[in-house]
C-alpha cells in the first residue's frame, strides 16, 4: 500500500538530489536544472497531499509553482545569456563581480 | 483754456529736443530760437487762457484740466480712516496761478531772448545745454504753478530746485560755481524736507491732495488758537517756503547762487523760482489763515529777513550780490505781507517784483557784459554815457523798487506797508526801515555803477595785441585783495563771468569773429539784450496800475481779482449755496481800508522815506564820495559785520557744517573703535571657540567615530568570512537554514 | 499491488534520472535526462489521479522549459569546460553533509509521521464538480482567481524581462 509517507520520502530524496546538484556543480545551467528538480519535489509533495485530502487545492498550488518555475527559468536563462555574452563563461565560480 | 496743460509741456519739449539733439547738433542760434519759440507759444497760450479766465464771472474763475492719472487709487490710512490715495496730473487755472502763469511765461520769454545775446560767447554745445536747462526750468516752474494738487506742485517744486542747481553750476569747471550749486541744492533740500512732511500731514489730515478739497476742508475747521494740526501743516509748508524763497535761516544759498549766468539769476533767483515759496503760501492761504500762530511766525521771519538782507546789501560791492540781497529782502517783504494776512498784496508784490527785479538783474548783466565780466562796483562808474539804454531802464527799476510814486513797486510795497501798519506797528516800523535801506542801497548801486568817473582799467582802442589781452585779464584780478575782505575773496572767481569759457577753450578766432575778443571798453549791449530791458521797464512802470488802492481813486483790481484764490468756497461752483466761511483774509479785507486819510499819509511817508534814502545815497556816493569812507571807518565794526554778511556763513560753517563733520568724525571713531572692535572681538572669540571645538572634534567626536568603526571592524571578523562572493556558499547558508528549521520541527514539535 | 509496483518503478526512475541530471558532465545529456525525469514525474501525477497537472507537466516542463534550456545550452558555445575554474572557498563537503543531515531528518519526520498519524483533517467543503480537470479549473476560477491573475502577470513580466535580458544590444 502506497501511503503519503512514500511520496514524502520520494519527494525528500528528489529534493536532496536537487540540493546536492545546486551545491556541487559549477555549471550554472545544471544548477538551474537542479532547482527545477527541487521544484518538482515540492510539486510531488503537493499533489500527494492533494490526493490524500481529496481536494484540488494542492494541484492548484502545483500549477502556481509551475508558473513560477517557468518565469524563473525564462528570466534566469536570460541572465545566463547576458552574462555569457559579457564574460564568455557560465562558471558560477567566476560570477563574483560583486566581491570586493 | 482746455490746453493749459500744453503750457508747461512746450518748454519741456524744447528742453528735451535741446538736451537730446541740441547739445550735439544745434548751432547757437538754432537752440536759442527753439527755446524762444517754445516760450513764445507758451506765452500765447497763457495769454489766451488768461483772457478766457477773465471772461468768466468772478466767482467761477477756476478751471481744472486732468490729463492723466498719475497714481491710481490706493486705499491709505489717514486720520479719519481710509481714503483713496490718488494723484492725477491735474492742472488748475485760477486767478493766482493765472497771474503767476503770465509772470513766468512773460518774463521767461524776455529772459530767453536776452540769453540768446548774453550767452553768445559760450561754446556751441554749452548754449544748447543752457537753453535746455532754462526750458526745463520753465517746464517745472509752470508745473509748480499750474498743479492742482500738492504732489504735482511738488514735482515742479523739486524740478525747479534741480534746474536751479544745474544752472547755478552751469560753469561747472569753476569750483565756486559748482559749490554754489551744491549749496543751493542742499539748503533747498532742508526746506523740501519740511514741505514733504507738510504734504504728508495734509494727506493724513484731509485724505486728499487736491488744493480745492483741502481748502474747503480746512475752511470748515475752526481757526486754531492753540498749536494744532493745521498749524503743524502750515509750519512745515512754511519751512519749505523758507528754503525755496531764501528766508532766514536758509537764505544763504541765494547770494551764492549768483555764480550762475546773469539771466539765470534774473529768471530763477529773482523773478520766479524764489517766489515759489510765496506762491505756495498764497496757494494755501486758507490753511494759513486758520493758523494765526504760524502767520505770526511768517510775518516775523519775513520782516526780519527783509531787514537783515537789506542791511547786508548796504555795503556789498558785487553788483549781483547787492541785487541778490535785495531779492532776499523783497521776498521777506512778501512773506511779511502773507504773514499779516495780506495775501493779495503779497502776490501783487510778487508780480511787480518779478518785473523790476528781473529788469535790474538783466541790467546788471548788461553792465557786466559791457565791462568784460567785471562785477565789482568799485571798478565801474560813469557808465551812464556808454550805456544809455541800460542806465535808463535800470533807473526805472531802481525807482520802482524804491517805491517812487507812479511806478509798480510803489503800489505793491505801499499796500504791504499799509496792511502791516494795520496789523502790527513793530512790523511796520521795520518794514519802513527796510524800505529806506532798499532805496539807499539801490541808489548806491546806481551811483557806483553809472555816475561819477570810470574807475575800471584802461582799454586799448586800437588793435588787439598782447597788452590788450593782458589788460582784459588783469581786470579780473584786482591788485588790492585786502580791500575786499576775507569773505569776498570768492568774488574774484565770480568775476570771470561769461568771458571765461572762450578764453579757456582757446577759440580766439571765433571770438574775434563775434566781436568780443579783445575788450574795446564799455559799450551798449546788443539789441537782443536791450529790448527785453525796455520791455521789462515798461512792465516795471505799468504793472502797478492794476493795483491802485482805493485811497488814490483806483479800484485795486488785482486784489479783487486774486481774492477768490485765497478763500475757500469761492473756487467751488456751489459758492452761493454754501455758507461762506469767514477767513482771516476776508476779515482783514473788510477792515483794511477804513481810513483813506491814514493810508494816504502812509503812502506819503513811505515815498518820503524812499526819497530820503535816495538823496542820502546820492549825497554819499555821488556828490561827496569821501563820506562813505569816513562812515566806513567810523563804524568799522558794523561795516565789517555787514560786509561779512553777519558772519552767517561762518556761523553755519562753524556750527552746522563743523558739527556735522565733527559728528561724522566721532561716528567714524566710534565705528573704528567700538564697532570694529566688537567685530574683531567677536571674530577673536570665534577663533578661540572654534579652536576648542576643533579640539573636541578631534578627540571626542573622532574618537567616538573611530571607536565605533573599530567595533564594527573587529566584530565583522566572523561575518566577513561568510562574504565569499560565491553563490553556492550563500546557498549553503540557505541549506543550513533549512536544516535548522527542520531540526526545530523535528525536536520541538 | 500494481499501484505499488508502478510507484516504485516510477520513483526509481525519477531518482535515477535526477542523479544523472546532476552528475552528467555533458550539459546536453543532462537536459535530456531532465526531460525523462519530468516525464516520469508526470506519470507519478497520473498515478496520483492528477491528470490535468500531468498534462501541464508534460506541456510546460517537458515541452517548454526544457526546450528553453536546450536553446540556451546550444547558444552558449563553450570554448573551455565550464567546470575548469574552482574557487578555493567552496564548501562542497559541508554542503554534502548538510544535505545528508536534512535528508535524514526528513526521513525521520516521515517515518515518525507514519508511526504516529496526525489527527484527521476536518472535511473540506464539497466541490460541486467532479473530475480532476473540472475541479482544478473550478478552484482556479473561484477561490484562487486573484493568485491566478497575479501568476499570469508574473509570467508576462518574466517574458518581458527575458526578452530585455537576452537582447543583444541592451
Amino acid at each position: 500500500m502506497i501511503t503519503p509517507v512514500h511520496y514524502m520520502l520520494l519527494s525528500a530524496a528528489l529534493f536532496i538530489i536537487g540540493v546536492v546538484g545546486v551545491m556541487v556543480r559549477k555549471n550554472i545551467i545544471i544548477i538551474f536544472m537542479s532547482i527545477e528538480l527541487i521544484l518538482n519535489a515540492v510539486n510531488i509533495n503537493l499533489v500527494a497531499f492533494s490526493a490524500q485530502l481529496q481536494n484540488g487545492i494542492g494541484q492548484v498550488f502545483a500549477i502556481f509553482v509551475i508558473a513560477v518555475a517557468a518565469a524563473e527559468a525564462a528570466v534566469g536563462l536570460g541572465i545566463i545569456l547576458a552574462f555569457y555574452r559579457n564574460k564568455e563563461t557560465i562558471n558560477i565560480d567566476e560570477m563574483n563581480l560583486m566581491r570586493s | 483754456m482746455k490746453y493749459i496743460w500744453l503750457i508747461p509741456l512746450l518748454p519741456g519739449l524744447g528742453a528735451l529736443v535741446n538736451g537730446v539733439v541740441g547739445i550735439r547738433a544745434f548751432s547757437r542760434k538754432a537752440s536759442g530760437l527753439l527755446a524762444c519759440a517754445t516760450m513764445t507759444v507758451a506765452l500765447g497760450l497763457s495769454l489766451a487762457a488768461f483772457w478766457q479766465l477773465l471772461a468768466l464771472p468772478t466767482g467761477a474763475r477756476a478751471y481744472d484740466v486732468v490729463i492723466a492719472q498719475w497714481i491710481p487709487k490706493i486705499p491709505l490710512a489717514t486720520r479719519n480712516g481710509f481714503a483713496a490715495f490718488e494723484v492725477p496730473w491735474g492742472f488748475r487755472l485760477d486767478p493766482l496761478s493765472g497771474m503767476m502763469l503770465l509772470v513766468v511765461t512773460g518774463i521767461g520769454l524776455l529772459i530767453h531772448v536776452y540769453s540768446t545775446a548774453y550767452m553768445a560767447d559760450e561754446p556751441r554745445g554749452g548754449v544748447a545745454r543752457f537753453f535746455c536747462y532754462l526750458n526745463l526750468f520753465c517746464f517745472f516752474m509752470l508745473m509748480l504753478v499750474l498743479g492742482n494738487n500738492f504732489l504735482v506742485m511738488f514735482v515742479g517744486w523739486e524740478g525747479v530746485g534741480l534746474c536751479s542747481y544745474l544752472l547755478i553750476g552751469y560753469w561747472y569747471e569753476k569750483k565756486s560755481a559748482a559749490d554754489a550749486g551744491k549749496k543751493a541744492f542742499i539748503t533747498n533740500r532742508i526746506g523740501d524736507w519740511g514741505f514733504v512732511l507738510g504734504v504728508f500731514l495734509v494727506y493724513y489730515t484731509f485724505g486728499t491732495f487736491d488744493f480745492r478739497a483741502v481748502q474747503n476742508a480746512a475752511a470748515a475747521m475752526p481757526i486754531e488758537t492753540h498749536f494744532g494740526v493745521l498749524s503743524a501743516i502750515c509750519l512745515l509748508l512754511f519751512v519749505g517756503a523758507i528754503g525755496k524763497s531764501a528766508q532766514i535761516p536758509l537764505y544763504v544759498w541765494l547770494p551764492d547762487a549768483m555764480e550762475g549766468p546773469t539771466p539765470v539769476s534774473a529768471l530763477i533767483h529773482a523773478a520766479t523760482m524764489v517766489t515759489a515759496g510765496v506762491y505756495m503760501v498764497g496757494r494755501n492761504a486758507v490753511l494759513f489763515s486758520h493758523a494765526p500762530m504760524v502767520m505770526e511766525i511768517v510775518a516775523i521771519v519775513g520782516v526780519l529777513t527783509a531787514l537783515m538782507a537789506a542791511s547786508i546789501g548796504l555795503v556789498q560791492y558785487d553788483i549781483k550780490r547787492v541785487l541778490a540781497y535785495s531779492t532776499v529782502s523783497q521776498l521777506g517783504y512778501m512773506f511779511t505781507a502773507m504773514g499779516v494776512g495780506a495775501f493779495s498784496a503779497g502776490a501783487f508784490h510778487l508780480m511787480t517784483h518779478a518785473f523790476f527785479k528781473a529788469l535790474l538783474f538783466l541790467g546788471s548783466g548788461s553792465v557786466i557784459h559791457a565791462v568784460a565780466g567785471e562785477q565789482d562796483m568799485r571798478h565801474m562808474g560813469g557808465l551812464k554815457k556808454y550805456q544809455p539804454v541800460t542806465f535808463a531802464t535800470m533807473m526805472i527799476g531802481t525807482l520802482s523798487i524804491a517805491g517812487i510814486v507812479p511806478l509798480a513797486g510803489f503800489f505793491s510795497k505801499d499796500e504791504i506797508l499799509s496792511r502791516a501798519f494795520l496789523a502790527n506797528k513793530a512790523v511796520w516800523v521795520i518794514a519802513v526801515l527796510t524800505a529806506f535801506m532798499t532805496a539807499f542801497y539801490m541808489f548806491r548801486l546806481m551811483s557806483m555803477t553809472f555816475f561819477g568817473n570810470y574807475r575800471g582799467p584802461a582799454w586799448e582802442t586800437t588793435g588787439h595785441g598782447a597788452a590788450a589781452l593782458a589788460a582784459t585779464h588783469g581786470v579780473k584780478h584786482p591788485a588790492d585783495p585786502h580791500a575786499h575782505g576775507r569773505a569776498q575773496r570768492s568774488d574774484h572767481e565770480v568775476t570771470h563771468g561769461p568771458a571765461e569759457p572762450h578764453d579757456e577753450t582757446g577759440k580766439d578766432d571765433h571770438a574775434h569773429a563775434q566781436g568780443h575778443g579783445p575788450w574795446h571798453g564799455p559799450h551798449e549791449s546788443p539789441a537782443a539784450m536791450t529790448y527785453p530791458l525796455q520791455a521789462l521797464a515798461v512792465g516795471a512802470i505799468i504793472a502797478g496800475f492794476v493795483g491802485i488802492p482805493a485811497a488814490l481813486g483806483g479800484g485795486n483790481t488785482i486784489e479783487k481779482f486774486l481774492e477768490p484764490s485765497f478763500t475757500a468756497a469761492a473756487a467751488s461752483e456751489t459758492a452761493g449755496a454754501e455758507v461762506r466761511p469767514r477767513t482771516d483774509a476776508t476779515e482783514e479785507h473788510e477792515t483794511a481800508h477804513v481810513s483813506a486819510a491814514v493810508e494816504i499819509g502812509l503812502m506819503a511817508f513811505s515815498v518820503l522815506v524812499a526819497l530820503a534814502g535816495i538823496s542820502l545815497a546820492y549825497k554819499v556816493y555821488v556828490t561827496s564820495p569821501e563820506i562813505s569812507e569816513q562812515l566806513a571807518e567810523r563804524w568799522a565794526g558794523a561795516h565789517r559785520l555787514l560786509l561779512n554778511k553777519y558772519y552767517v556763513d561762518e556761523l553755519y560753517n562753524g556750527t552746522i557744517i563743523a558739527g556735522t563733520m565733527a559728528g561724522g568724525r566721532k561716528l567714524w571713531t566710534f565705528d573704528r573703535n567700538v564697532v570694529d572692535g566688537a567685530v574683531n572681538g567677536t571674530s577673536w572669540l570665534t577663533v578661540i571657540s572654534s579652536w576648542f571645538s576643533g579640539l573636541t572634534d578631534r578627540t571626542v567626536v573622532d574618537g567616538l567615530v573611530n571607536f565605533i568603526g573599530w567595533i564594527v571592524q573587529e566584530g565583522s571578523l566572523l561575518f566577513r568570512r561568510f562574504q565569499t562572493g560565491l553563490v553556492q556558499n550563500y546557498a549553503l547558508l540557505m541549506l543550513f537554514g533549512i536544516f535548522a528549521f527542520v531540526s526545530i520541527y523535528l525536536f520541538v514539535r | 499491488m500494481a499501484q505499488a509496483i508502478a510507484f516504485y518503478f516510477i520513483a526509481a526512475c525519477i531518482l535515477g534520472f535526477a542523479v544523472l541530471v546532476v552528475t552528467t558532465r555533458d550539459t546536453v545529456h543532462s537536459v535530456l535526462f531532465l526531460v525523462l525525469d519530468f516525464l516520469f514525474v508526470a506519470a507519478l501525477y497520473v498515478l496520483l489521479g492528477a491528470q490535468f497537472l500531468a498534462a501541464i507537466q508534460v506541456l510546460v516542463y517537458a515541452g517548454g522549459i526544457v526546450v528553453l534550456y536546450l536553446f540556451v545550452v546550444m547558444l552558449v558555445n563553450l570554448k573551455r569546460p565550464p567546470e575548469a575554474h574552482e574557487d578555493p572557498h567552496r564548501r562542497t563537503k559541508l554542503g554534502f553533509g548538510l544535505a545528508a543531515a536534512v535528508l535524514l531528518e526528513l526521513g525521520a519526520i516521515a517515518v515518525y509521521g507514519s508511526v504516529n498519524p496526525a489527527a484527521p483533517m476536518p472535511a473540506t467543503p464539497a466541490i460541486p464538480v467532479s473530475g480532476n480537470t473540472e475541479q482544478v479549473g473550478w478552484l482556479l476560477y473561484t477561490s484562487y482567481l486573484i493568485p491566478f491573475e497575479i501568476a499570469s502577470m508574473l509570467l508576462l513580466v518574466a517574458m518581458i524581462g527575458a526578452i530585455v535580458l537576452a537582447k543583444r544590444e541592451l
